[in-house]
């Protein structure tokens, strides 16, 4: 009996096999979908010269976030790099795609061709490293990542690895003076990803930009200036796992908070802020990551920090196709001359067409000055727990404020 | 009817099954404008393209084969351990545990490793408990018990994983601290694959199939899950059998926990059961609980998963697709199972 059961499942499978081969002939010579086998040459339609490179996104691709910003970059490299193709893997992230790592995904893409892989996010550090050091014929750039940063605290020598970061601290300023320069109640939400140095640092430059703004062009005292933060566990909302964002962003519209600065990759802050604003409450949002963030919701949007990823990305791409790759760590600081100029910046700040008529001129000034050199990290300035972080005149360096290892004294939340 | 026109009348209706699946699929591609025949085609070559693909395959069936091996336990005394998520989840919490207490110190790896993957499958083994405790004496359904205790396993991990096993200064969910490499179960060189974890599945399977198939206690089994009330006239200890089929199902999910933990992440993660034990729910109906048909099923079922992250790389298709033809597979094949007892009634 055993035997014909063994039987009957052998045929089975070999049904199986010959529905899903039955396929191959079928195939037309047009489709895209010929895999591109480890000795095979690449797609025979394309041209010879032809430069794959794939995006790994932690999130949805068209998220009005930080991996859309990735993926629109990518185009942008297309667009201005003549032979080049993206390909790319979203949702890069062990819920939503179970049982695989970013690593065994990076190798998917380059069976696909990709001769460079972006790893976006810094929750994929780890499999960033491993897969550097597994395919040292493969460039790879990890966005937000510290691996091969000489004084850093992580630092490891990977010639085939380069380290892209704008420097959002000014970007979060700006939003931190915006939302001082609109809110009514004197309170601030800042509705947090994770914990870890990234996301204090921006943190703590929102609530610098916000006491800045407050204290020297509204001549308020910084004891009344409320900057709570509260972190929900991960970039985006994965129900089941993280706390819910837009849970969250209503808890602070309760209590009082009148503008929410998001630092996740989703916009549930200002969908909320919206929602309130239609049954009477006057709350405003500040998206992050994406230049058309404020586009879900325009009316309550006062602006929006946001990453512009393709003119790094074109410059590491064409020395990488050039032979001219170098494995560098850059921390990119937004373009003075005009920091909304989509070939020249990585961080820009837009205002939001909520954005009153009072507070535009100051956030110019407040802009000016940053551009100008004024450095809001510098003494005296204390950590959350009072103790001494920066004595008076003291200037913070990178390094302190990259791996900043605690919020600053007059932030609510937790640092850790 | 003759057992032979039975089998072959069986097996008619299951191809049915089968057929309506992929066809249900293709329609589905055919309203999203894909080639479905070039989705399928690359699926397949996803999962069978090189050994690098075929060693990822494995490194799904082993947690998937080991989780449903011990399903079979718990539906052959017709139980619906709905829990078995839960019983994932607390291995891999217990294997972290352990291996957290070794970090550093100067004992060989190897007990490490064997040490943290026993208390892992006591882990699963004590959950799985509570869902059968509760059965037995709280009088809670299995499969509400079961999916109570898959809430609290989750809260538990992700706690853990958020608070007293975070990394140092950092809150996140994408896991604690990955462990050094001794702690790893050792991989193929090049590949994602233990052949350690491969033998764990094996042997898994031999042991399931002799315990339900040739012992004593594999036919008492039978007969609990057959009906309880005459089981019990019959003099089997009915609920200390429930009980027992329980603890074996939960040893079997928490040394799926373990792998997971020691051979694939090497870290404890929120979604460190990655899905596997509702997948074994669906393999285990989808064999009618017949052990001789797990791994080729499993097997299918992992190179489906695998083969399935082609679908948006090339297509821009989701490759939620696989999951939506592995849940549309065990749909028609159990709708063709009641369509041909009608058959053989009207008969």
């Amino acid at each position: 009996m055993n035997k014909k059961f063994a039987w009957t499942v052998i045929a089975l499978l070999m049904v199986m096999v010959l529905v899903l081969s039955a396929c191959q002939p079928a195939a037309t010579p047009a489709a895209p979908a010929e895999p591109a086998e480890s000795e095979a040459p690449a797609e025979p339609e394309a041209p010879a010269e032809e430069f794959v490179f794939g995006m790994l996104l932690v999130g949805p691709y068209n998220d009005k976030g930080w991996s859309q910003a990735h993926y629109e970059a990518g185009e942008y490299v297309e667009e201005k790099v003549p032979g080049t193709k993206m390909i790319y893997l979203d949702r890069v992230n062990t819920a939503d795609r179970p049982g695989t790592t970013a690593a065994q995904l990076a190798e998917e893409l380059v069976q696909q061709g990709a001769k460079l892989v972006i790893f976006n996010s810094d929750d994929m550090k780890d499999d960033a490293v491993e897969f550097t050091k597994n395919n040292p014929e493969i460039f790879i750039i990890h966005a937000s990542g510290d691996t091969i940063w000489a004084e850093g605290e992580n630092y490891q020598a990977l010639p085939n690895m380069a380290n892209l970061m704008g420097e959002m601290e000014y970007g979060k300023m700006m939003a931190g003076c915006d939302s001082a320069l609109h809110t009514q109640s004197g309170s601030i939400g800042y509705l947090g990803p994770l914990i870890n140095e990234e996301t204090r640092r921006l943190a703590a430059s929102a609530f610098l930009g916000a006491r800045y703004c407050w204290e020297n062009y509204l001549d308020k005292d910084p004891a009344d200036l409320r900057f709570r933060v509260t972190w929900i566990g991960f970039w985006f909302n994965i129900p089941g796992f993280t706390e819910d964002p837009t849970q969250v962003a209503n808890e602070f519209i309760n209590s009082g908070v009148d503008v929410i600065i998001s630092g996740i990759d989703t916009t549930e802050g200002l969908v909320e802020a919206r929602k309130a604003t239609s049954e009477g409450k006057k709350v405003f949002a500040i998206p992050y990551d994406f230049v058309g963030a404020c586009e879900e919701a325009p009316d309550v949007c006062i602006g929006v920090p946001y990453f512009n990823w393709g003119p790094s990305y074109v410059r590491y791409i064409s020395n990488a196709i050039q032979g001219k790759w170098e494995s560098t760590f850059e921390w990119m600081p937004p373009y003075w001359q005009d920091i909304n100029n989509v070939d020249m910046t990585p961080v820009g700040y837009v205002s939001g067409p909520a954005m009153s008529e009072d507070a535009k001129p100051l956030l110019d000034k407040f802009i000016a000055e940053l551009a100008g050199g004024l450095n809001l990290w510098s003494g005296p300035l204390n950590y959350q727990d009072g103790s001494k972080f920066l004595a008076e005149g003291e200037v913070a360096t990178d390094v302190e404020i990259w791996y900043l290892s605690q919020l600053l004294e007059g932030m609510e939340g937790r640092s850790e | 009817m003759n057992q032979m026109q039975n089998r072959s009348l069986s097996f008619l209706f299951q191809i049915g099954g089968l057929i309506l699946a992929v066809l249900f699929v293709t329609i589905i591609l055919v309203l999203v404008d894909a080639k479905p025949l070039d989705a399928f085609r690359l699926i397949w070559e996803g999962a069978t393209g090189n050994s690098t693909r075929v060693a990822s395959v494995f490194v799904v069936w082993v947690p998937l084969l080991l989780v449903t091996c011990g399903l079979l336990a718990t539906f052959t005394a017709g139980l619906w351990n709905i829990g078995i998520e839960g019983q994932i989840t607390v291995g891999a919490i217990f294997t972290t545990g352990v291996m957290r207490l070794f970090l550093g110190s100067s004992v060989s790896p190897v007990i490490v490793i064997i040490l943290s993957m026993l208390a892992g499958m006591l882990g699963g083994a004590i959950w799985a408990a509570l869902a059968g405790l509760l059965k037995t004496f709280g009088g809670v359904n299995e499969i509400f018990g079961g999916l109570g205790l898959n809430f609290i396993a989750t809260a538990l991990n992700i706690g853990l994983i958020f608070g007293a096993w975070s990394r140092p200064g950092i809150a996140s969910m994408s896991g604690t601290e990955p462990f050094p490499e001794q702690f790893w179960l050792p991989t193929f060189q090049g590949f994602r694959i233990s052949l350690w974890s491969i033998g764990f599945a094996i042997i898994g399977l031999v042991i399931i199939y002799f315990l339900l198939q040739g012992t004593h206690f594999g036919l008492r089994l039978k007969a609990v899950g057959k009906g309880i009330k005459s089981a019990f006239r019959m003099g089997i200890p009915t609920w200390q059998h429930m009980m027992l089929s329980f603890v074996i199902c939960g040893l079997f999910a928490g040394l799926a926990g373990a792998i997971q933990v020691t051979g694939v992440y090497h870290r404890l993660i929120p979604s460190i059961s990655s899905g596997y034990g509702f997948m074994g729910l669906m393999i285990a109906m989808l064999i009618n609980f017949q052990a001789i048909w797990l791994a080729p099923i499993a097997l299918f079922f992992a190179a489906l998963n695998i083969g399935g992250i082609q679908l948006p790389i090339v297509m821009k298709l989701d490759s939620a697709l696989t999951g939506v033809l592995q849940g549309s597979l065990v749909l028609f094949v159990l709708l063709m199972q009641g369509v041909k007892q009608r058959f053989a009634e009207k008969k």
